[in-house]
């Protein structure tokens, strides 16, 4: 990815009057706003301030994941352990906090830097030990999962204090029109801008260019190891984030950050992000999760059965990624057409070698 | 571990050597990994070869098995099936409920739900090859419409089978279950597939390099469809197993994750996740491994908790061992076993299909 042309993003040469349509950007803010127009059929007030944020605040924590999410997909990788690493982060602040007040900001470090250690170890695992990385993470899923609820003898303990969940619940009140600016919106926003920054940094582009093509990227003299690894250890970040916004948002379940890995990934692909890396932007990978989220909430104004969910969702993702990709194929600069292996067909978190 | 192939040279690779090579680790990984459990299980003044442990083994290695000979073939074609799990659930549902308790409606029942699962395998493969759609989104998306399905419309047990249906989950020959003869039989066709006919070999040109098999003549769909329907038929049998233990449907056992164990198998079992290398014979070994794990772990009665951790930990550590033996160059050669070797006579190039091969001989026959 050439660094000279900041206007046409990542895209081929001679896309620029097409690039916002030909990136998934442009198709999934179509399709968010179509959702939008059919919740705001169903329900007027949706847009009215209060409803509105709540549905940010619901929004947020999704919004983390795909953006962590983002990060590891586009270098090529995947990131199977956020869901789990998600719920392992909430039954251990309750347990360690345990309704204590005082406590509250030592564990809420501790839970950001066992979210990066987390990464870490993933990271490395992929990347010095060659594991792709779908079963490394899928590894950390088992491990994380097991050891949680061994250490918590099958059933979370303990209690979130009330500072704890003001991130996820609380926000800044008397803001006029919106009623309360929820702190999420607020967290979820900030970490959007910085991806966006991190993204058109020079990390950025190393991250984009070893997802395209890793071997290139090294011999263009790109640590492909740290860059990857950075990518795993920003998705633990951002999983510790959003697990302090689940945590203080619905409260400590054993089930908490139950399937989130396959729905933030979902998020990332609707929003025309390649599994198998160097394509997408972050702010496509944010509609997505804006748009899967708002779909979500287009089901329960439908009174849809809960149980059909699911149906609706894959037939969504499927018919998401077909169109993506059918226009993907048609606008393939030569050069992947060509190649036998573009990076379009990895089907995995895998490096190539 | 010491890796056999890490020695060969870049530049003449002994194919067949290293081939054997590949799998026979994984059977040599399987061997080591008995004897130490057999010696933790002994230390523990108990054994791990009693009929009763033995049989356990093998009735898990069996539903395991279903779904990893399946997943290998997808796997070994460039795709991935993250939805054998809601597959077998469907299944189950569909043959208890068709079946409804009476023994004459055995047949229909098996075949409604085969044919079920053939048609979603179908449906896998068109949408990964004609909708061009990333095979993890596919199978994954197919797996929540089924599962959205089930949740909709069975929320208990559903149906019932019949008695005699019922024994192809609890037969047994001796030692050996009904169920993992079953198992090992498919796995020799699967094996007998892939090294013996045109198929196997079109999956694995087209796993490799889907483009040289297009320009080489291979219809780069068929094989990719075919796996997929296989993968999901298997997963058809699985769920059938599954409902003859249970003697009813149970919409419910797509939450036992029996794809992302099945990737495990395949991967522990030497097949590389991006197609075109590996084998059955060795998720076979990769599905005795982890079955192996499950009966010690129940037999030193560990924590269930603790078990998902030291399986995850083994399966990391497995494949990071593997992953270093694949460092070498070499094995990137190993994809056609007989196309490396100089002899033309012997085997006119099998791998592709006729086409290519064909005026080799008419050359050597005519004059």
């Amino acid at each position: 990815m050439s660094t000279d042309r900041p206007t046409a993003k990542h895209a081929g040469p001679r896309r620029d009057p097409w690039s916002f349509l030909a990136g998934g950007t442009g198709t999934v803010a179509l399709l968010l706003v179509v959702i939008f127009a059919v919740i705001a059929t169903q329900n007027p007030s949706f847009f009215e301030g209060p409803p509105l944020m709540a549905f940010a605040r619901m929004a947020a924590p999704l919004v983390l994941l795909a953006i962590g999410q983002y990060f590891v997909i586009v270098s090529g990788e995947f990131d199977l352990s956020v869901g789990s690493l998600v719920g392992a982060q909430v039954v251990i602040a309750a347990r360690l906090i345990d309704g204590d007040e005082a406590r509250t900001l030592p564990v809420m470090g501790l839970m950001i830097v066992f979210g990066l250690a987390v990464g870490l170890v993933n990271g490395l695992v992929t990347t010095v030990l060659k594991v792709p990385s779908i079963i490394t993470t899928l590894g950390t899923m088992l491990i994380l999962f097991g050891a949680v609820r061994y250490w918590t003898g099958g059933a979370p303990t303990g209690a979130l204090s009330e500072s704890f969940r003001l991130p996820g619940r609380g926000g800044i009140e008397g803001v006029p029109y919106l009623g309360q600016l929820p702190y999420a919106l607020i967290i979820a926003a900030v970490a959007a801008v910085a991806a966006v920054w991190l993204m058109r940094s020079s990390y950025g582009r190393c991250l984009m260019a070893t997802g395209d093509n890793d071997v290139a990227a090294a011999f263009s003299g790109v640590r492909v190891w740290r860059v990857r690894t950075t990518a795993f250890v920003l998705s633990g970040f951002m999983a510790s984030v959003a697990a302090v916004l689940i945590g203080g948002f619905s409260g400590v379940t054993a089930q908490v950050g139950d399937g989130m890995e396959f729905t933030a990934i979902t998020a990332v692909v609707l929003g025309g992000v390649l599994l198998g890396g160097g394509r997408g932007t972050v702010v496509a990978a944010v509609l997505g999760a804006l748009a899967l989220e708002a779909l979500f909430t287009l089901f329960t104004q439908l009174y849809l059965p809960a149980t059909i969910q699911p149906t609706v969702q894959g037939l969504i993702i499927i018919a998401a990624v077909a169109y993506a990709s059918r226009r993907g194929d048609l606008r393939l600069p030569e050069r992947l057409r060509r190649r036998p292996g573009p990076p379009t067909e990895h089907p995995l978190g895998t490096s190539r070698r | 571990m010491n890796h056999p192939s890490l020695s060969p040279s870049p530049l003449a690779p002994r194919s067949l050597y290293s081939r054997l090579g590949t799998t026979g680790l994984v059977y040599v990984a399987l061997v080591v990994i008995l004897a130490v459990s057999a010696a933790l299980v002994s230390a523990q003044g108990a054994s791990l070869f009693t009929p009763a442990n033995t049989v356990d083994l093998l009735a898990r290695s069996s539903l395991l098995g279903f779904l990893a000979i399946g997943m290998t073939l997808v796997i070994l074609c460039r795709s991935l099936d993250l939805s054998v799990g809601y597959v077998a659930a469907l299944s189950t549902v569909v043959a208890a409920t068709v079946m409804a308790g009476e023994p004459e409606r055995m047949l229909l029942g098996v075949g409604a739900a085969l044919g079920v699962c053939a048609l979603v395998g179908l449906a896998n493969g068109i949408v990964v090859t004609k909708l061009r759609v990333n095979p993890f989104i596919a199978t994954l998306g197919m797996g929540l419409i089924i599962k959205g399905y089930l949740d909709t419309n069975f929320q208990g047990p559903a149906g019932e089978i019949p008695a005699a249906f019922q024994l192809f989950g609890y037969t047994r020959f001796g030692l050996l279950p009904l169920s993992a003869v079953v198992m090992l039989v498919l796995a020799a066709a699967a094996v007998w597939m892939l090294a013996r006919t045109r198929l196997g070999h079109h999956m694995y040109a087209v796993g490799g390099d889907a483009e040289v098999a297009r320009l080489s003549g291979v219809r780069v769909a068929a094989p990719v469809v075919t796996a997929h329907v296989l993968c999901s038929v298997l997963a058809g049998v699985a769920g059938l197993l599954l409902a003859a233990r249970f003697g009813t449907g149970n919409a419910l056992v797509y939450d036992n994750g029996y794809e992302l164990e099945a990737i495990a198998a395949v991967v522990l079992g030497g097949t590389y996740l991006l197609g075109g290398r590996g084998g059955v014979a060795g998720t076979i070994a990769g599905v005795f491994i982890l079955a192996t794990l499950d009966t010690v772990f129940n037999v030193l009665a560990v924590d269930p908790f603790v078990k998902d951790v030291l399986r995850g930990t083994i399966v990391i550590a497995a494949v990071a061992l593997y992953a270093r033996g694949q460092l070498s160059r070499a094995a990137v050669r190993v994809r056609f076993p007989s196309g490396g070797r100089p002899p033309p006579e012997e085997s006119p190039g099998p791998p592709d299909g006729g086409g290519p091969s064909a005026p080799e001989p008419a050359v050597g026959g005519t004059r």
